[in-house]
């Protein structure tokens, strides 16, 4: 099937970018005020606060890396509008600034000298108000190819590389010559078909910054902590229980996600935006399916597409996350999770083309806003990847 | 004419295999049908062509896992998508389970 005329119902945001959902976020600069960001939301129907265990005492990259992400989840088109919350005013005031750019309503809190009560009262009234200005939103039609489609795998196992990740693949075939954002990401799991992935660059030149980005995560994490052949961690004991052995072979695997055709055209830093205009990214993650998806919600992707075969339940607060398996056990077992059935590939009832399709449809429905498995499950997992110990 | 090959093409679509092949280099195929019993005569199809050969399950193997097509040796590499996936580390024959028990990684 052609997608060249489809069209799906979302927010046209102030600076263009499309959203799916339309999120009032309470977020927190730091771990210290998770709990004024989560008063706020209980008070206040319509908001939801992104508590997570990061922010203070943080520099150099990984303090980078952590305004990055706060900046870029604010900024997300899923989210009408954004409070932050900090302990002091410096921090918040940067997030806030930087959310600002986007043109959407945000306003930034500080706890110290006030406390949480009165922190909590002002944030709440502003929340309010916040919320009116989201609830007056109305979708309107954007080509389907406004929606940044990000993809991760997770509980992967040999049916993933049979079925669900190259129905992915097919997604990504048909959809980003019309003009989509694509990323994938999982530097350390693509060990073993990093040849393979790196001949899929455009140019040379990303070629080559995608193998110093693949070859930096194995020096300067996996062989600088690893006092084993990961063997209980990287494939991972739900992977063995699949049948995936090695590394390698789960990384062929993994690369299926990204079709036969498509080429990405940059490598991205952990939750940096895409700057090279419509097309396949690469962003250089960990392989932790709720640090990675956290990343590309930063980067401003609006839906995640996520192939399990032994069920991953991942979800993300701000993200909606569409989940595949081609396991029909996994498909029976953990009905409630699964969003699109692709086990008739392995039957042979089912070609990878009509599961892309199919796939399609599903990422259609979500857009116009039908709730995802995880939505509907209350699966809201924000992970702050973090480099390195704190000053 | 077209109809026979249309009805033939539905009867070979009917015929649910039991191991799933990536490519013809490969030297291993995976399970792809709940409690594949021990001296099974699979139904082996590979993926990028359609072609399909029997083979016979030495074990009991659960789904998802795989089963190797020709003997392997200590230190031969497995196959799997056409590309390096590991080394043996015991010796495999035709037909037998191969996972964690008897092949390793060449990485990490």
């Amino acid at each position: 099937m052609s997608y060249a005329n489809q069209t799906i119902w979302g927010y046209r945001r102030e600076n263009g970018r499309v959203g799916i959902r339309n999120y009032v976020a309470i977020l927190p600069l730091d771990d210290i005020s998770n709990a004024a960001c989560e008063a706020v939301a209980a008070h206040i129907r319509g908001t939801i606060a992104l508590p997570h265990a990061y922010g203070r005492l943080q520099f150099g990259e990984d303090l980078d890396l952590h305004f990055r992400t706060m900046i870029g989840t604010g900024a997300n088109p899923n989210v009408a509008a954004c409070i932050v919350i900090g302990i002091e005013p410096g921090w918040t005031q940067k997030v806030v600034d930087g959310i600002a750019k986007t043109g959407k309503p945000v306003a930034g809190f500080w706890i110290e000298g006030n406390g949480d009560i009165a922190t909590v009262a002002a944030a709440s009234r502003k929340a309010k108000e916040f919320v009116h200005y989201a609830s007056e939103k109305v979708r309107v039609e954007c080509p389907l190819t406004d929606v940044w489609i990000a993809a991760k795998c997770g509980e992967s196992d040999t049916t993933t590389g049979l079925a669900s990740c190259p129905t992915v693949g097919n997604m990504y075939d048909k959809l980003v010559p019309l003009g989509l954002y694509g990323c994938f990401g999982e530097t350390s799991e693509l060990t073993g078909a990093e040849h393979l992935a790196a001949a899929r660059a455009v140019s040379p030149e990303i070629s080559e910054k995608f193998m110093k980005t693949w070859s930096a995560y194995q020096k300067d994490v996996i062989e600088a902590h690893k006092t084993s052949d990961l063997s209980d961690s990287q494939p991972t004991k739900g992977n063995i229980a699949g049948g995936l052995t090695t590394i390698e072979e789960k990384a062929l695997g993994n690369l299926e996600k990204i079709g036969k055709k498509v080429k990405f055209i940059d490598v991205l830093q952990p939750a940096e935006a895409p700057a090279r205009g419509e097309g396949l990214y690469f962003m250089d993650t960990s392989s932790a399916a709720a640090e990675c998806c956290t990343l590309q919600a930063a980067a401003g992707y609006a839906l995640h597409i996520f192939p399990t075969g032994q069920g991953n339940v991942i979800g993300n607060p701000i993200m909606p996350v569409i989940k595949v398996s081609g396991n029909p056990r996994t498909v029976r077992v953990m009905s409630e999770h699964i969003d699109v059935d692709v086990s008739g590939i392995i039957r042979r009832e089912m070609t990878i083309d009509q599961a892309g399709d199919a796939l399609i449809d599903s990422i259609v429905r979500t857009c116009n806003g039908r709730y995802t498995a995880a939505e509907a499950l209350g699966h809201v997992e924000f992970v702050m990847t973090k480099l390195y110990r704190s000053a | 004419m077209s109809f026979t090959i249309a009805i033939c093409n539905l009867i070979l679509m009917a015929k649910i295999p039991h191991l799933l092949v990536h490519n013809r280099r490969d030297n291993v195929g995976v399970v792809v049908v709940e409690n594949l019993a021990a001296g099974t005569d699979m139904f082996c199809v590979v993926t990028e062509d359609n072609s399909d050969f029997q083979a016979i399950s030495n074990q009991d193997v659960p789904i998802g896992h795989k089963v190797a097509l020709q003997d392997l040796a200590i230190g031969d590499t497995v196959i799997k998508y056409g590309e390096d996936i590991g080394r043996i580390v015991a010796p495999v024959r035709k037909g037998d389970h191969v996972h964690t028990h008897n092949l390793k990684t060449k990485r990490w």
